[in-house]
């Protein structure tokens, strides 16, 4: 059964703990989402590519002193996606029970 | 393959996100009811060996009367135990649900309450060096119970009920100044050990 409010970006658990995470909070920057996710650096970078590049988040670059700080943050589309999405997934159960 | 299985963990991970990621829940109910047996004992020892009255404080002039200095040293190693209790109460039980102690939410929760404390702090400081002394219990109070007000925008919700409840008896003390170490160890003990029970019964002992 394929569902219209599925969407591919959100197959990986990371992403979808990134939207999670991202839905309730302003902004995160790495470290936080990071801690919140335990998953490498790497890993974690190549995720939040790919949702940048379906413009489901937004990055935010700025400096703290000399530090550079990057700052995540869901768009408008992000979260009309992935409200589609949890929708999806609880008439998924619904239907399956 | 079990499909609907992986749609519940889904959608359960999903939420546990949402509220780590907004909430700081590692919070001991102990801190709390360590915090009250602490502020208690300090509130009879204060009261029965130096006999503090802060309805009756002599005050010669500027700076602390020598009578007082062990009530001050007292009430700063109250505060010293209780954040350290809670911050090695709260540690341990972030290291049994395998929630990083130190991450996004336990700073901005740590941010809001420095406000405030920050503040009630530095005015003490001045209360202390200037008087009137009396005034330690309500400040103490109100200040202490605005950042618990702000500390539940980051964790379990009572604590900003916990707050409302300092800031009232804060208030009341600075009205009633003869019943003001009775309304200190209601605030700091009696309260911090009844909110510590009931975190403790709803949130950690089923877990």
């Amino acid at each position: 059964m394929i569902n219209e409010g599925f969407h591919k970006a959100f197959e990986s658990r990371i992403r979808l703990g990134i939207m999670s995470a991202l839905s309730v909070n302003e902004a995160l920057d790495f470290t936080a989402l990071k801690e919140y996710l335990d998953v490498t650096d790497g890993n974690l970078a190549s995720h939040l590519k790919a949702l940048e590049k379906e413009d489901f988040i937004a990055v935010e670059k700025s400096f703290v002193g000399r530090k550079p700080n990057t700052k995540y943050l869901i768009t408008g589309a992000g979260r009309k996606a992935f409200a589609h999405h949890l929708t999806a997934l609880e008439q998924l159960i619904r239907a399956q029970k | 393959m079990n499909k609907e299985q992986d749609y519940i963990r889904d959608l359960a991970e999903i939420r546990s996100m949402m509220e780590r990621s907004s909430r700081f829940l590692s919070l001991s109910g102990w801190a709390g009811i360590m915090a009250g047996i602490y502020a208690l004992v300090g509130a009879y020892v204060a009261h029965t060996f130096y006999h503090f009255d802060p309805a009756n404080i002599q005050q010669h002039g500027k700076g602390l009367p020598a009578d007082l200095e062990p009530v001050v040293t007292l009430a700063t190693v109250i505060l010293v135990l209780s954040v350290g209790t809670a911050a090695f109460l709260s540690y341990r039980r972030s290291l049994k649900r395998k929630e990083s102690f130190w991450n996004g939410t336990s700073r901005r929760m740590v941010n809001a309450m420095a406000v405030p404390l920050v503040a009630g702090g530095l005015l003490c400081l001045v209360v202390l060096s200037a008087g009137p002394i009396a005034w330690l219990v309500p400040l103490t109070l109100l200040f202490y119970g605005l950042s618990l007000h702000s500390a539940g925008n980051y964790t379990f919700r009572e604590v900003q009920h916990l707050g409302l409840i300092q800031i009232g008896l804060g208030l009341l003390s600075a009205w009633q100044v003869e019943y003001s170490l009775l309304l200190w160890a209601t605030g700091f003990g009696l309260m911090h050990i009844v909110y510590g029970i009931y975190l403790y019964v709803k949130y950690e002992r089923a877990a």
